[in-house]
């Protein structure tokens, strides 16, 4: 949130230069950046674990993770469980440095603002 | 539940802003990588009611007359405990969705079944060979280093008690014979029972 004040004076100027223009906007929506993350940590998550962990839906969690599936941040592995078709989702080496480019950007946002 | 996007127009918005919501975005990051952590296939529940089964059989076991009772007595106590741990591992994962084979518990099923196929083997042949006084330390280290392998990708709780199954149980191959059935009560009752509670109250069921 922008709050008025000294403050706002006190970093202008510094942020921009780490700022949006090389944003990954991929994973930087919400759901997506969620999706990244679980998988960070357990390389592969059933379709439900994940949907369940964002507390997303069905057809909204499908379509983040095709986004991501295309541009090849993640795999996606259908199968069948008996006759039950179960997908699951792994996090490719390139997502994971997407992951890692995207962490550093908002560090370095923040070391930016508190060099100050 | 969709929650809402957060805007991407960074760039129009003052530093200030900027930087609050990197932090937001790294707290978010942070959450979600701990809570994808938190699940787990075990139950807590299911780890008290198996600690129960182990107190009453190392009351049962104490008034063995034969060694083939005692043996029997304990191997009874498995079975049972092994039913209670898979109805229990179907619930949670019934209650959060899931199936039992899906995701976690597929993995843990994997990673637990060859040391209980081990301890299973082990039992017999050690029991063959009049080494009785051998099997709580083996079964004890087995179903600990299951546990501790199949937690491998779980809670850092599920690793932890493997581990304490594994202690309690490298102290059994050393300990006197007549401890046998104390350590079987320490081990299989006392621990699935405190880490069971811990478990069910942090982990979900």
């Amino acid at each position: 949130m922008a709050r008025a004040g000294p403050a706002l004076d006190a970093v202008a100027g510094t942020a921009p230069e780490a700022g949006a223009l090389e944003l990954d906007r991929l994973i930087h929506e919400r759901v997506r950046l969620g999706i990244v993350s679980a998988l960070a940590v357990n390389g592969k998550l059933p379709f439900t674990d994940l949907r369940d962990l964002l507390g997303t839906t069905d057809g909204n969690l499908s379509a983040h993770a095709r986004r991501l599936e295309n541009a090849g941040y993640l795999l996606c592995h259908k199968s069948f469980d008996g006759r039950v078709p179960r997908t699951d989702y792994e996090l490719t080496a390139r997502g994971r440095r997407a992951l890692q480019a995207y962490l550093d950007h908002m560090e370095a946002i923040i070391a930016a603002t508190r060099e100050r | 539940m969709i929650r809402p996007a957060p805007r991407v127009g960074e760039a129009d918005l003052p530093p200030l802003a900027l930087h609050d919501r990197a932090m937001e975005n790294l707290r978010y990051i942070r959450e979600t990588m701990e809570r994808s952590q938190s699940f787990t296939a075990v139950s807590g529940l299911g780890g008290v009611v198996m600690g129960v089964v182990a107190l009453v059989a190392s009351f049962v076991a104490t008034r063995a007359t034969s060694t083939a009772m005692w043996v029997g007595t304990w191997m009874t106590a498995a079975c049972l405990a092994l039913g209670v741990a898979l109805f229990a591992m179907a619930r949670k994962a019934r209650l959060a969705g899931g199936t039992l084979l899906g995701g976690a518990g597929r993995k843990f099923a994997w990673n637990v079944s060859p040391p209980l196929l081990v301890g299973f083997l082990l039992t017999v042949a050690l029991t063959r060979a009049g080494l009785v006084e051998l099997l709580p330390g083996s079964w004890l280290l087995l179903y600990g280093t299951g546990v501790v392998t199949g937690g491998a990708f779980s809670v850092r709780v599920v690793p932890t008690m493997g581990l304490t199954f594994m202690a309690v149980g490298a102290l059994a191959l050393f300990a006197p014979a007549a401890w046998a059935n104390l350590i079987m009560a320490a081990g299989f009752g006392a621990l699935h029972i405190v880490f069971g509670i811990v478990i069910w109250r942090k982990h979900g069921g």
